[in-house]
């Protein structure tokens, strides 16, 4: 390799990663947005009523919560062409993985937050003569999530980085798009340095935001 | 976690293979491929492939434990660092200011220089921590293992990459360590901030050294509080090894892959390695719960809430 910092390089690849990383932001909001649905499902169903939902919820968390990621990815990048009885593209079963992984760590973000709600509201809502759904609904997981926040903005930053883990199977997100300049030009170390301070300017501002979110929660 | 995770093990395996009987998902399991040695080749099996996902094992287990050396030590330094709120002054000798000045860590008193090494130690913790939390483990260990060797001097370069042993190994433990130190010293400042200051009041009312007050009070209680954040940081590492098989580590979920492309028995080999991954967690689990229990203080509530 050539000494010397070449600044170039980085410049004229500009857009090419900058496709990458929108591969990235895109499979990170879908993730979080399925996740936390599924997540919220999953909590639901562990703080039920039914015994068998809350086992089979608890299951599958502690399940996914034992797996390192990159096996979860690797199963479900072969496990889903074999269910649907076709071939999907790598974007779709490596979303899939995602949501199902990051379902585990959702429910029981939203397990902890929906706790959190005093028992007093739930008592009131009931006495209004609320349902069980409009009660989750209305009146505690609007809650739930709001005391949330901070931790499930923490999760989201977690997923933004593992999203880079999706080079195992080769899909072209911001990581990969850097490798596949970085090996065809023999420039490694400009673009690992590059890939480096981008990840880490995203993930500070996020996390700069979420301690200010979290000052203003404890002043309230 | 008070579940049995043997028992969900079990469970999850006689799921997956009933789903795999029946329904939509036919999937052909051939178990006594992975069972197969080295000298039933002509049965069409290439390797003794039992014996590489254990072996794949030993490699994760390695890793683990060897990045958690590195983990535990420097991450406590760096916990305990953040948590320096009192500055600690050094006299620069030899020298007098003519003026009065302050300037951040560096000031003067009576004419003396006076140096703040805690705004430094403190400055530097803070600044490892984010840095090392930020940016996504799989690019901090392509820095570690493509970059890294180019930027430092062309001999150690060299070393780096080809003559120390195991190169890809101990690039992967010092990687995975030095992240994990970032997450170990976050669980380390939590835990001693914890602690109620007058603790640390009494202790230092009674004549300890700042250091005593560290080593006697505030450490013992803080570390007896983490073990269970701890323990999740432990299994952090323990899963995140499997990253070192971008880098060629044969680890064992890069085991599993190898597998899959030398026999197609794919999902054999997926499901050994997840029934592995759970068993091993939840014997760290279970062993934590017990150390847990031996270091519980009578009486202290945190404790046993959680």
């Amino acid at each position: 390799m050539e000494s010397g910092f070449d600044y170039h390089i980085v410049f004229h690849s500009i857009p090419f990663l900058a496709k990458g990383m929108w591969l990235t932001l895109v499979l990170t909001f879908l993730g979080i947005c399925g996740g936390l649905v599924f997540g919220t499902l999953l909590a639901l169903c562990r703080l039920g009523k039914y015994r068998v939902l809350a086992f089979v919820a608890a299951t599958y968390v502690n399940f996914f919560r034992s797996m390192p990621l990159i096996l979860v990815i690797f199963w479900f990048y072969f496990l889903i062409p074999l269910v649907v009885g076709a071939e999907v593209g790598a974007f779709q079963s490596v979303l899939i993985a995602f949501i199902m992984f990051e379902a585990a760590y959702y429910c029981e973000i939203m397990r902890a937050g929906i706790q959190s709600v005093k028992l007093g509201q739930v008592h009131a809502g009931e006495a209004l003569g609320l349902t069980y759904k409009q009660n989750m609904q209305f009146v505690v997981l609007p809650q739930a999530f709001r005391n949330m926040i901070p931790i499930l903005i923490s999760q989201a930053i977690v997923l933004f980085q593992d999203t880079a883990l999706v080079y195992v199977v080769g899909l072209s997100d911001f990581l990969y798009s850097a490798e596949i300049i970085a090996n065809s030009e023999n420039r490694l170390m400009e673009m690992y340095i590059t890939v480096a301070i981008v990840y880490f300017a995203i993930c500070l501002y996020a996390q700069i935001k979420v301690r200010n979110l979290q000052k203003r929660f404890s002043h309230e | 976690m008070k579940w049995g995770y043997l028992r969900i093990g079990m469970i999850l395996s006689v799921l997956l293979l009933l789903t795999g009987c029946a329904g939509d998902f036919r999937y052909n399991w051939q178990w006594e491929i992975l069972a197969c040695t080295s000298e039933d080749i002509e049965a069409g099996c290439i390797g003794p492939y039992l014996i590489w996902i254990l072996e794949g094992l030993g490699w994760t287990i390695a890793v683990a434990s060897a990045a958690w050396v590195i983990a535990f030590s420097l991450g406590s330094v760096i916990g305990i660092l953040r948590t320096l709120t009192e500055p600690i002054l050094w006299v620069v000798p030899g020298i007098k200011s003519p003026i009065y000045f302050r300037f951040g860590p560096i000031g003067t008193t009576k004419g003396q220089i006076l140096i703040d090494l805690g705004w430094f130690l403190h400055g530097f913790a803070n600044l490892y921590v984010t840095i090392f939390r930020n940016v996504p483990l799989l690019v901090q260990l392509f820095l570690w293992y493509f970059v890294f060797p180019e930027i430092i001097s062309d001999e150690a370069g060299m070393w780096l990459k080809r003559g120390m042993p195991l190169p890809e190994f101990w690039t992967a433990v010092v990687c995975m360590g030095l992240y994990t130190a970032s997450r170990v010293a976050e669980q380390v400042r939590a835990g001693i901030d914890s602690i109620s200051k007058g603790q640390s009041y009494a202790a230092m009312a009674v004549g300890l050294t700042p250091v005593q007050v560290y080593r006697y009070v505030l450490l013992p209680v803080a570390f007896r509080i983490i073990i269970p954040p701890l323990t999740s940081d432990f299994l952090g590492v323990f899963k995140n090894s499997s990253l070192a098989l971008t880098i060629g580590v044969l680890e064992l979920t890069a085991m599993t892959r190898q597998i899959e492309e030398y026999s197609y028995a794919g999902f054999e080999a997926f499901t050994a390695a997840t029934v592995l991954y759970i068993l091993v967690t939840a014997i760290v689990m279970w062993g934590m719960g017990i150390v847990e229990r031996r270091a519980r203080i009578p009486g202290m509530i945190s404790l046993e809430a959680k």
